[in-house]
């Protein structure tokens, strides 16, 4: 599939202007679920708040990505047996919900026992093969010189269409607006070679940012040292470019399989399917236009 | 989790020769929140899928009646191509909420984008059908040229292309049927071009109508089944609640359509007074059932969704069959 | 322990996380699993009012293990000090120390003294060493030895009545077996915790404790914090790298408002406050406030030049510098005694600056009728807290308990500006002052505390102008010409960080504390701060990358006392003053250059050898030896065992919190037994364990913070972007709690205690533990305490439910462990509510 037929833009077209790629390496396995992230885009963005209540899912009350929230920090409570690498962790959280879960009598501590709490700040993955940036019409979003995904507000007519056509649930149109939003990796904050507001928040590094290939070596480097300390559990996700999306501007290392964090196992941009979707289109509309025409044949008014 | 814990998996899609994993009942998800978003879309839109295929295929059956000499069929034809390709700006421009928004869709060409194509192929296709109509207007003795020609050409993408715009997605139901869904929406466009024109024809030009509109039911739910049979799983996404009951009255509209058309038929029974009642009925039916199928299609969109497990499952299965570590 | 450290100080927790990567075992013990827990190596769940016992249950693995740093305890601790014949400990008196006073609720505390040490009585008859109490015994004054050397030892630690002895007598009760069934911790995890805290200390390694307020909000707090400083002495862990006991404090700078204090009882420097009768002179406050050995030998010298700073030309010899202009304190104006007073009448008017207490109180609904009786009430804050807007909508007014048109009090808001619209400094825990410089002008009418009180102080001074009254003079003769800016007229805040660091007599700024002098020629405001203004540079806002310096990093702001680093580093060497070991070298003897060196500023006489002897008659520092560490004291040496400075005990015992639904299995003492109550109407306490009735109130509950809200709310309930992130006030419990009381997840329960109830949102987690006591079992429900009825996200607030039950050195609430029902649903509304309240009362009583 590297021979794609319609090619993505890149910040190859700025010549000389092109910037080393820049992009984000999220280490879950530091993150404290502080939420400075959160707050810190909000502000420096000018996002607008986005109050939904008590969730009750863990400490998450923002709930997901989208128009008015650009950095999400999940929350997963799990149950895991300590040591038994079979042991399937479910949403403790969740099953509580459900109220099934209390047998009866004490549960006594033990050392099966075992309890672990996943945080993670999501982001906009600012593909390099990116579903939004394909899908847009009107050339709002484009491929900034950092090799970063942005969406110019004055030029979206809120179509929507980018919303269907990013793999991950990201891009969102904001209700009252029509337009659509999302991280834009603080881009003016690139261009005076500032931190993004996200990752400068960050108190335990859980957020670096940098030029993504040396991200990249970094994040490879952390996964092992964490699998020599025992925790095989790690692993990185949207750190290659074999993937569907042409690897992830902004990829992760993960404690736990990309559902758990709401993010797909194998995101494919559905600019990959074009060939395909066009090919049937066509095909359709010359089977239309074959049997409009063989509606008149033998039959003479 | 499903024997990941021991750290033999490396970076994905880099090694080969690991055991195979037990694979697991289904992979969980975060408090059931949906991996992918589901349309924005107004309800405009589905109505315009409806009234975009009754324009383009209106100008195929215009076009052709055009060129075969049955001028009151192209019409009746011009006049459906018209009302859709007159309506389906409206809509969208009602979407986005300000005329000017729907200038920037032709602000660029964008080949990576159907919503562009598509854009582009609508603006065509109201000229050429403005301008085929206005002669058949003026010359109602024309057999055709140039304009009825373009009509048609762009007439029939214009049907299809919006399944492209759908299947060319994140969103699974959609996005894995996307080789039957134009086929879909062509033959639904084609039974509500036919279902237009039966609506006033008169009986002696009508037999092409007729014919296209059954052939089109026929087709229609032929390839409806294809898809859901080789969507597996996710055609959950078409079948159960509100797409479902639409499917249900878009598959049993079409069916009375085509059954009406061939009872109004000249060889049916009765008058030929009722001949023509029934086949305008047979045709209002057939209007209605193309409009179900467009919501149909879109409600799945949004139950597909909604259900993170669709979204999940699906991958996990593609990287289950492609022999990938981590299905 | 005692904290949550990455919720409540996730800025910090960022050093956690590094140490952890670089090899760190990270062990948190809380009854609740928390966002420090999910980074932690091991948490271990705990009761909420057991860590004494489990503290305990790690001195007492060292002992009987023989794991302590015997060279560091042998040498640097009292651990060979023999302690007086009269002295009778909990285990001797089933729970109870020798010279209690039941009826008075306080030890006479002469039995706990040194053998052989002379009390000496001071001015009015008054014991010295009772006089140094909490805040006041920071530097542990007094433990006024008679000489130099405790008079009896035995450096081989045998004597049965030596510290040591006694110490390992005292805890020998103290098993795994003891610390399970108090704690609800399995014998496993303790003592995987005591093994580990073993394992990395010694001559090679060091472990640090990290406590905040879930250790000091108890009846008992200040003991908890005695007993991890036992572990750490007996591990060799203080004055060393890596070693210490981190106090996370709760504001940005309240560690500044215990050096400068806010506090009721001492002076800037932990100067204590004068008695209103014993200490009628100078003298005699030197007398019984000043140690010959250590450097509080130089009290007088500390609190003329404080007086000279504070009331310059007028502060002379012949008037003892305005000793006299000091007030006096007769014993007790800390917070809550505060609040009875003005509930009683006693009490016309009241400040409240950055602070809430509405809402942040222990029994805040006695706060709120309190304030209801004041007849002014002045409060200076970012935004219209609750404390500010009681009379009208306090949640007493819809109980018809207070009616707004008979509320006499007279509210003057003040709006403040914040930290970023005006220059100061923090003091944060490791005692570093941090400046910070103004980003933008405050609003409106929007004033700093600095400008408020200094104009305050000018126009009250402005009205007195002229006076004849002596009892004015304290404030006309008040230095109180600082330097303004701007058009508001804001005084230079260097200016005061000046004054504080003090002057010589040439009126150059000091280098440190040691040039201070009792003749007048020095002025100081607060002794330990002195050289923050060093050669007119403002030390505190320097920002020298840690790139760019030494590890310790020593030109990154200004820490006192000196910019030492870590205190009592002359620790961190042997007593021969040769680093422990080269991993750990910090601060060592220079014998070439006849002077301490090393990493840091040496916290020591810096040409003292460490073969120094004083010699007959040598006072403050110059009678310590070379070997003794802990300079601060009179003995030189670390306290194991605390003869003075402490009121409840020279050694921690396990009790159990006030309300507790336990019985206290190691002493038939139940709870301590100086603690401090308030037992009136307005503050009733529910039945405790096994008193009847006490099965009314079965769960114990715990207050704590969220990273996304700040302390009483004020700064964070107000703001869209935090507000959102925890909508609503909610309370965590565990599935079998949930299923024991019906409770639904996401729905309503309310927590009812003998004073008042409240509801909150249920957020049912496998994070909060049953944990098996004995053959029952503790369910524990937590409650964040942020809430209040004002901002974009209200609530009830957590606090109405805790009591006035205070620990006695220090008049902190014990908030951090009481009883409570759960009940599911929501709360009775208006005047249902009180009625609710009382009837659950009833039924405790009637059982």
């Amino acid at each position: 599939m590297s021979a794609h037929l319609i090619a993505t833009p890149s910040a190859a077209t700025y010549g000389e202007e092109a910037k080393p790629r820049k992009g984000f390496f999220t280490d879950t396995s530091v993150c404290i679920g502080c939420k400075a992230c959160e707050v810190a885009c909000k502000e420096w963005n000018h996002v607008p708040p986005d109050p939904q209540g008590f969730s009750g899912s863990s400490l998450d009350n923002s709930g997901e990505l989208g128009a008015n929230r650009w950095r999400h920090v999940a929350f997963i409570e799990q149950k895991v047996s300590v040591g038994i690498e079979e042991a399937a962790p479910e949403s403790f959280v969740e099953e509580a919900a459900r109220q099934n879960l209390v047998e009866e009598g004490l549960d006594p501590h033990s050392d099966e026992d075992g309890f672990r709490w996943l945080m993670s700040s999501d982001v906009c993955k600012h593909c390099t093969e990116a579903g939004c940036l394909d899908a847009c019409p009107t050339g709002a979003l484009f491929r900034t010189e950092f090799g970063t995904v942005v969406v110019q507000p004055d030029i979206c007519n809120g179509c929507g269409y980018c919303v269907v056509s990013c793999p991950f649930g990201v891009i969102d149109q904001r209700k009252g607006d029509g337009r659509v939003w999302k991280c834009t990796m603080c881009y003016d904050r690139l261009k005076d070679d500032m931190e993004p507001a996200g990752a400068q928040a960050c108190p335990t590094d859980s957020i670096q940012y940098g030029d993504l290939e040396e991200l990249r070596e970094r994040a490879a480097r952390r996964v092992e040292r964490l699998h020599e300390r025992g925790r095989g559990e790690a692993r990185l996700y949207g750190d290659s470019e074999d993937d569907g999306v042409g690897g992830f501007g902004a990829f992760f290392l993960l404690l736990d399989e990309p559902e758990t964090y709401r993010l797909p196992a194998d995101p494919v941009v559905p600019t990959r399917r074009s060939p395909e979707v066009w090919a049937a289109a066509l095909g359709a509309a010359a089977a239309l236009i074959g049997g409009v025409a063989a509606s008149f044949l033998g039959r003479r008014p | 989790m499903s024997g990941d814990g021991d750290g033999r998996r490396g970076r994905r899609g880099k090694s080969g020769s690991e055991p195979s994993m037990v694979p697991r009942e289904r992979p969980t998800s975060y408090y059931g929140r949906p991996i992918v978003k589901g349309p924005v879309w107004k309800p405009e839109i589905p109505f315009y899928f409806f009234f975009g295929g009754l324009a383009g295929a209106s100008a195929c059956l215009a076009a052709a009646a055009t060129f075969a000499g049955r001028p009151r069929l192209a019409r009746r034809a011009w006049a459906g191509a018209f009302v859709g390709v007159s309506v389906s700006p409206v809509l969208l421009i009602s979407d986005l909420g300000r005329p000017a928004r729907f200038l920037y869709m032709l602000r660029v060409v964008k080949v990576t984008s159907p919503m562009s194509l598509g854009a582009w192929l609508l603006a065509a296709n109201g000229g050429a059908t403005t301008l085929a109509a206005a002669l058949n207007v003026l010359m109602p003795k024309r057999r055709g040229g140039f304009p009825e020609v373009g009509a048609a050409l762009v007439g029939a993408p214009l049907t299809t292309y919006t399944a492209a715009l759908i299947t060319n997605s994140a969103i699974p139901a959609w996005s894995e049927a996307r080789i039957e869904m134009p086929f879909v929406f062509g033959a639904s466009a084609a039974a509500s071009a036919a279902g237009a024109a039966m609506l006033t024809v008169p009986a002696e030009e009508a037999e092409p109508a007729r014919a296209l509109g059954i052939a089109a039911v026929v087709v229609e739910e032929a390839a409806w089944r294809v898809m859901l049979r080789r969507l597996g799983p996710l055609a959950k996404a078409y079948e159960d609640g509100a797409p479902g009951r639409d499917d249900k009255a878009a598959r049993a509209l079409g069916a009375a359509g085509a059954v009406a058309f061939a009872l109004g038929s000249r060889r049916g029974p009765g008058s030929v007074r009722t001949h023509r009642a029934v086949s305008t009925a047979g045709g209002a039916l057939l209007l209605a059932g193309a409009v179900f199928r467009r919501w149909a299609v879109f409600k799945a969109g949004i139950a597909s969704a909604a259900d993170p497990h669709q979204t999940a499952d699906l991958q996990r299965e593609r990287m289950a069959a492609e022999g990938r570590p981590g299905a | 322990m005692g904290s949550n450290m990455a919720e409540a100080h996730p800025v910090g927790f960022q050093w956690v996380v590094e140490a952890r990567e670089r090899g760190a075992k990270v062990i948190h013990a809380d009854p609740r699993f928390t966002r420090t827990s999910a980074i932690a190596d091991l948490h271990v769940p705990i009761r909420a009012g057991s860590d004494i016992a489990f503290l305990g249950g790690i001195v007492n693995y060292i002992l009987q293990n023989g794991r302590e740093f015997r060279e560091y305890v042998q040498a640097y601790t009292n651990a060979r000090t023999i302690v007086s014949d009269d002295f009778r400990d909990t285990e001797d008196l089933d729970g109870i120390f020798s010279g209690l006073d039941r009826e008075g609720r306080a030890y006479d505390r002469g039995s706990w003294q040194y053998k052989g040490m002379e009390v000496q009585p001071a001015g009015g008859g008054e014991f010295t060493v009772e006089k140094a109490e909490g805040e006041q015994a920071h530097g542990a004054h007094g433990g006024e030895l008679s000489e130099g050397e405790p008079p009896y030892e035995d450096p081989t630690l045998e004597d049965p009545r030596c510290v040591f002895q006694l110490l390992k007598k005292h805890y020998a009760r103290y098993t795994p077996e003891m610390v399970e069934r108090i704690c609800g911790v399995p014998r496993e995890a303790s003592l995987e915790v005591a093994e580990s805290l073993c394992e990395n200390s010694g001559r090679e390694r060091t472990s640090a404790f990290v406590y905040s307020v879930g250790w000091t909000q108890h009846s008992v707090g200040v003991q908890y914090i005695r007993t991890a400083a036992i572990i750490q002495l007996l591990l060799g862990n203080i004055g060393r790298p890596g070693g210490g006991i981190m106090a996370l404090r709760g504001h940005a700078s309240i560690q500044g408002s215990t050096d400068i204090p806010t506090l009721f009882n001492i002076l800037p420097g932990y100067l204590p406050m004068p008695q209103a009768e014993a200490e009628s002179s100078l003298d005699a406050y030197v007398d019984s406030n000043a140690s010959p050995t250590g450097f509080w030998g130089n009290t007088r010298a500390y609190l003329v030049s404080f007086l000279k700073a504070w009331w310059g030309e007028a502060a002379r010899y012949e008037n003892e510098f305005c000793f006299d202009y000091l007030p006096r304190i007769d014993p007790d104006h800390s917070h809550y005694r505060t609040v009875v007073d003005m509930e009683d009448n006693k009490l016309e008017g009241y400040f409240v600056m950055g602070e809430n207490p509405a809402v942040g109180s222990a029994n805040a609904k006695l706060q709120r009728l309190a304030l209801a009786k004041l007849k002014w009430l002045v409060v200076r804050d970012l935004v219209e807290i609750e404390t500010a807007t009681f009379w009208m909508d306090a949640p007493e007014i819809e109980t018809g308990e207070l009616a707004t048109e008979e509320i006499g009090t007279e509210v003057f808001l003040m709006p403040a500006a914040s930290h970023t619209e005006k220059d100061g400094s923090f003091t944060n825990t490791q005692r570093l002052l941090q400046w910070h410089h103004k980003a933008v002008e405050p609003e409106d009418d929007c004033r700093s505390e600095l400008w408020f009180m200094y104009h305050l102080g000018r126009r009250v001074r402005e009205k007195l102008a002229g006076s004849e009254r002596e009892r004015d003079r304290p404030i006309l003769d008040l230095t109180w010409e600082y330097p303004t800016v701007g058009p508001d007229e804001e005084p230079d805040a260097e200016a005061v960080l000046a004054e504080i660091g003090g002057f010589d007599a040439e009126d150059e700024p000091l280098h440190d504390y040691l040039p201070l002098r009792d003749d007048g020629s020095t002025a100081c405001g607060c002794w330990i701060y002195a050289g923050c203004y060093a050669d007119r540079v403002n030390q505190t806002a320097r920002r020298v990358p840690g790139r760019e310096q030494s590890w310790v990093a020593p030109e990154w702001a200004w820490a006192w006392p000196m910019n030492r680093r870590i205190l009592y580093n002359r620790a961190s060497a042997d007593p021969e003053g040769r680093p422990w070991s080269e991993r750990k070298r910090y601060v060592w003897w220079d014998a070439e250059a006849g002077r301490w060196t090393g990493e840091d500023i040496p916290d020591f006489v810096a040409d003292m050898a460490p073969d120094y002897v004083p010699e007959e008659g040598a006072t403050a520092q110059r009678g310590l030896r070379g070997d003794e560490p802990f300079i601060m004291q009179g003995d030189g040496r670390a306290w194991l065992f605390a003869p003075s400075g402490i009121v409840d005990g020279p050694l921690p015992a396990h009790y159990e919190p006030h309300e507790s639904p336990f019985e206290n299995p190691l002493y038939a003492q139940q709870a301590n037994p100086v603690r401090e109550e308030y037992r009136r109407p307005d503050n009733p306490y529910n039945p405790t364990f096994p008193e009847p009735g006490w099965d009314v109130y079965p769960y114990v509950m715990t207050t704590y913070r969220l990273t996304e809200h700040h302390t009483a709310g004020g700064m964070s309930r107000t703001l869209p972007f935090l507000a959102e992130l925890q909508p609503e006030f909610f309370c965590e419990v565990s599935p079998e709690l949930a299923a024991e009381r019906g409770l639904e997840h996401r729905g309503w329960a309310t927590i009812v205690s003998s004073r008042t109830a409240i509801e909150a949102r249920v957020l049912v987690t496998g994070r909060i533990k049953p944990l098996a006591i004995g053959d029952r079992v503790v369910h524990q429900v937590g409650l964040p305490y942020h809430w209040g009825h004002r901002g974009i996200t209200t609530g009830d607030s957590a606090n109405d439910l805790f009591p006035f039950a205070l620990d006695p050195n220090v008049h902190i609430q014990e908030v951090k462990a009481a009883t409570c029902d759960i009940r599911p649903g929501r709360r009775p509304r208006g005047p249902a509510l009180p009625e609710f309240v009382a009837r659950v009362r009833r039924e405790a009583e009637e059982r």
